[in-house]
């Protein structure tokens, strides 16, 4: 076995060292009726590495990628290009078969990228702190949650309803066990503003408010100004945490930070980390400084070593499972080092410049597929304002629409009905995004596919 | 090479030669790297666009207005950035990582080769499930495997990481609690358990209680049963424990837990000192997550990704989060909120947005299939194996507390009794080993233990490395003996920074870079 150094002489030799008589004797305070007497049943012995391969890569041929065809899915996971450099930082071994940096003296290099990794998303964002990473935005949008009652020590949130619907199911789950009273919007498609509840939301503020949690761009692409919701949540003693699940919106749109956020959350999945089938991402995680030993999750900070060198350390880990065990302000201890060090790394290569330009070339591409689409007879554009992600209204269902456009070729968008199955007037909606992978052709045969299925 | 690595004539680091100073802060290949905000540049760019085709903005007036303040790299510039930074981190591909309870193996790169091919790396989560059935006909494969693996009735595929696979399994058995209308709300948990253990259990809302251990190293059963009662909703136990130990009363445990009306969790965090010797399943058990990045090998990647897939008995599954994966005539398909009334009616909800951690679920199946169900069995015998060889080479010249209870599993666990009167302490200790070229071993964990080292070599572990770090532990106890302490003190020497200040770290948070106060003035 390919994995395993021990000969069998090495075995023997080595039970002898110890004093056993065979490998059962190290298994004895394994109780007798649950020791297995040989391999379990049902399951493969072991494989060559060629036949693992054959086997995964006719598993992998059966799905439809995303760099096949035109590609138009978003709603929380975007497809982007990452440049060659970056996977190739992240599969050094020394990033990926390191440990969490708990020795910080050989660790130096994970834990100076994280601290760029903050650095990069404090500014990105327009925060004073962030984290090392969460596991991705949902779990970061419901850690936000917490910290807020935690600061506030009120236990009602209100939760616009242009929040990405998992990510409020995911809150839903777990605030039925924590108390935390949540109050989620219904989602409205107004025309030139889907999604957006801002007069609801402001409505809604009150004096047991927590928090307002509201996503920008919204799940329909829309994007608003969040500056009138943070002064008014202030103005009650509220905060206002912003969602962002397309991060590459920041190099082009008015940044939550600027706008009066006090806790952002992100899906950090855009730069540097690939599609996956949903995992694993990146959650961003930022706020304000004085909010700082409320944040969940590991801190990088920096510090001198003993002759005065400039270094890095895991730091205010009182706030921490390891430590604080029940009082911790998270059970979290892994987190998506590697996809933050994929983040960071692209970044680093973007730049602001490249960053801007990436931005900028996204907008392009999404204003030229919507009018595109919404110049097709029945087809209706709900967006005003958007960047790269926008919903039309088909005049068909849009669910049996995309699996028609898929068996095309054509990976059309994301149906409404396909993340809210209960909403009936959801039914002909559906969700576009185009970035820079989106040609021109993409775009065009996206229409025409959109056509054909309406003339279906 | 001697038979304990020692170099059999004096090579170049000779101890005591001057380090000369040099103008650039650098030694050879020990370089020095300065942050990216002071190397990189705002107008510079590792990445070449296309032009941006003309179109109108429509961003409605909220286009960004401050500058970001992101340097960039050429792409040259970016590559040596993070490999210079590379070469400042220990990794398991350079040497031994004994990490107690962290199960740090050999990272086999089949399994990077696989996750990134463009079938599995490049499909979205919310395709239509018609085109993505190689991904779920992955997912489904897995599924089989742990269930088969651990003899028990569901699992939950999507937890992220270890301990959100705890905080899965405790909310189902709230979940299960709540359906029959019990409002129980202690957690008995071991003084020996990870701290994600108390963490979760409060997170859920209850009431954790703690259980002391006895003279062995074990649950103290006696102390256990005697808590049990009406208001006790579950026990949260490692198995084995994180003494490096079975606990021979589990399924007495479980059973008397389960008489008393609660649910038995088992952290599954040292699962790799039994795969495919013991099914979890046999002992009682109702729900444990399964560390994909322990005891399946999936790279730590310096704190993640993880991926905690959680199995439950035939009690909790049917409270089982949303989504998996389900068959039918062929035909597979995620169990989701829309299709759940019909197929699971009782799940207790969602823990993520999509489907969990598919890049590690292929990893993880590469590498099951890779041993397959002998091989895995050999990965567990020859952890423990590893482990006892540690323990046995050892016990004569540092203090085992529990050696002589019988043998442990996969890793072997020390006190600092050793060190008394010697000035030495078990950081000291861990810091010296570092400059031998190891990464140390878990140091202060577990807390039943004074001055704990957990040591965990894994199976991936030849006797050569094995006997080396033998000879380096043995070397670092006679130095401390005889009187090195002062020395041990200072180390690390050899590593690329000495020991650092935590306390001023906590004490004056830095988080984020800030431009040297001259450059700030300068810029208003």
């Amino acid at each position: 076995m390919r994995y395993l150094p021990l000969t069998d002489e090495d075995r023997a030799e080595m039970l002898a060292a110890i004093g056993a008589a065979s490998i059962d004797d190290l298994f004895v305070d394994v109780p007798e009726e649950a020791r297995l007497s040989g391999p379990i049943a049902g399951l493969p012995l072991h494989m060559p590495e060629l036949q693992v391969e054959r086997e995964l890569a006719r598993m992998a041929a059966r799905n439809m990628t995303a760099g096949a065809g035109p590609f138009f899915l978003g709603c929380g996971a975007y497809k982007h290009h990452v440049p060659a450099t970056v996977d190739h930082i992240i599969q050094r071994g020394e990033f990926l078969t390191s440990y969490t940096p708990y020795q910080p003296e050989i660790a130096q290099g994970t834990l100076q990228y994280l601290f760029e990794f903050q650095t990069q998303v404090a500014r990105l964002t327009a925060m004073e702190v962030a984290n090392a990473s969460m596991y991705d935005g949902s779990t970061a949008c419901v850690e936000a949650i917490f910290m807020a009652r935690r600061i506030t020590r009120r236990a009602k949130t209100i939760l616009s309803g242009g929040l990405h619907p998992h990510y409020l199911k995911v809150a839903q789950t777990l605030c039925r066990f924590t108390g935390d009273r949540l109050v989620a919007l219904e989602p409205r498609l107004a025309p030139g503003r889907p999604g957006d509840d801002l007069a609801a939301m402001l409505d809604a503020i009150d004096e047991e408010t927590s928090a307002v949690v509201v996503q920008n761009p919204n799940l329909f692409g829309h994007i608003a100004d969040l500056s009138e919701l943070a002064a008014r949540a202030h103005a009650k003693g509220a905060l206002l945490i912003a969602v962002v699940t397309e991060v590459v919106s920041l190099g082009a749109l008015e940044p939550p930070g600027a706008m009066g956020a006090d806790i952002l959350v992100a899906e950090g999945q855009s730069i540097g980390n690939g599609l996956n089938f949903g995992g694993p991402y990146l959650g961003l995680f930022a706020t304000r400084e004085r909010f700082v030993r409320q944040m969940p999750g590991r801190l990088a900070g920096e510090t001198v070593d003993a002759e005065g060198r400039r270094g890095f350390v895991l730091t205010l880990s009182t706030r921490e499972q390891h430590i604080r065990r029940e009082k911790a302000t998270s059970n979290i201890c892994t987190n998506s080092g590697l996809c933050a060090l994929a983040f960071a790394a692209h970044m680093a290569l973007l730049g602001e410049r490249g960053l801007r330009q990436l931005a900028q070339l996204n907008h392009a591409r999404a204003t030229h597929a919507a009018s595109r689409l919404a110049a097709i007879p029945g087809v209706s554009l709900l967006n005003g304002p958007f960047f790269n992600e926008f919903t039309v209204m088909l005049p068909v269902d849009s669910r049996p629409a995309v699996r028609a456009m898929a068996e095309m070729g054509v990976l059309g968008g994301v149906s409404l009905a396909r993340l809210w199955p209960e909403r009936p007037d959801f039914a002909h909606g559906l969700v576009v995004a185009a970035t820079e992978c989106t040609t021109p052709h993409d775009i065009d045969l996206l229409a025409r596919a959109i056509s054909e299925v309406i003339a279906q | 090479m001697t038979r304990e690595g020692r170099p059999t004539s004096p090579g170049g680091a000779a101890p005591g030669r001057p380090h000369a100073p040099t103008f650039t802060g650098n030694r050879a290949l020990a370089l020095e790297e300065p942050l990216l905000f002071e190397a990189g540049r705002l107008e510079t760019s590792g990445v070449d666009f296309e032009a941006v085709p003309a179109h109108e903005s429509r961003l409605g007036g909220l286009a960004r207005k401050a500058p970001i303040g992101l340097p960039g790299l050429a792409e040259g510039e970016c590559v040596r950035h993070f490999t210079r930074l590379s070469r400042q981190n220990y990794a398991i591909d350079m040497g031994l990582f004994p990490l107690g309870s962290c199960t740090m193996k050999h990272n086999p790169r089949l399994n990077e080769k696989m996750a990134r091919l463009p079938g599995f790396a490049d499909i979205h989560p919310l395709q239509p499930q018609d085109t993505v059935q190689g991904a779920l006909e992955l997912m489904h494969r897995l599924q089989d495997w742990l269930l088969k693996l651990t003899g028990m009735a569901a699992v939950a595929m999507s937890p992220k990481a270890g301990a959100h696979g705890e905080l899965c399994g405790m909310l189902a058995i709230r979940a299960a609690l709540d359906a029959r209308g019990d409002a129980r709300k202690v957690v008995l948990v071991p003084e020996s358990a990870h701290g994600t253990n108390p963490a979760t259990a409060a997170f859920c809302g209850f009431a954790v209680e703690s259980i002391p251990a006895n003279i062995r190293g074990r649950v103290d059963l006696e102390a256990l049963l005697a808590r049990l009662g009406p208001d006790v909703a579950a026990v949260m136990i490692t198995n084995p424990n994180t003494c490096g130990l079975f606990e021979p009363d589990m399924k007495a445990i479980a059973d008397a837990v389960h008489a008393a009306g609660g649910f038995v969790y088992c952290d599954g965090a040292n699962f790799n000192a039994i795969v495919g010797r013991v099914r979890p399943g046999d002992l009682g058990i109702d729900a444990m997550h399964i560390n994909l990045h322990k005891t399946f090998s999936t790279p730590h990647g310096g704190g993640g990704p993880g991926s905690g897939p959680v199995v439950f008995s035939a009690a909790l599954a049917p409270f089982a989060p949303l989504p998996f994966v389900e068959e039918e005539a062929g035909h597979l398909f995620l169990v989701e909120e829309e299709n759940a009334a019909a197929h699971h009616a009782s799940a207790f909800g969602r823990m993520v947005a999509f489907h969990g951690q598919m890049g590690m679920f292929v990893r993880a199946l590469a590498y099951m299939m890779s041993h397959g169900a002998d091989g895995l069995r050999q990965v567990a015998e020859d952890a423990v194996l590893n482990a006892n060889y540690v323990l046995r080479r050892l016990e004569d010249v540092l203090s085992a507390p529990y050696a002589a209870t019988g043998p442990c599993m996969h890793e072997a666990l020390f006190s600092d009794a050793f060190l008394d009167g010697t000035g030495a302490t078990t950081l000291d200790f861990a810091k010296a080993l570092i400059d031998e070229g190891f990464h140390p071993m878990t140091v202060y964990f577990p807390l039943v233990v004074h001055g704990a080292m957990l040591v965990e070599p894994t199976e991936t572990e030849s006797r050569a490395r094995l006997d080396q770090f033998v000879g380096a532990m043995r070397a670092l106890a006679a130095r401390a003996r005889e009187g090195g302490a002062g020395a041990m003190k200072a180390a690390p020497i050899h590593a690329p920074r000495a020991r650092l200040d935590e306390t001023r770290a906590a004490r004056t948070p830095i988080l984020v870079w800030q431009p040297p106060a001259a450059d700030r003035l300068a810029a208003e």
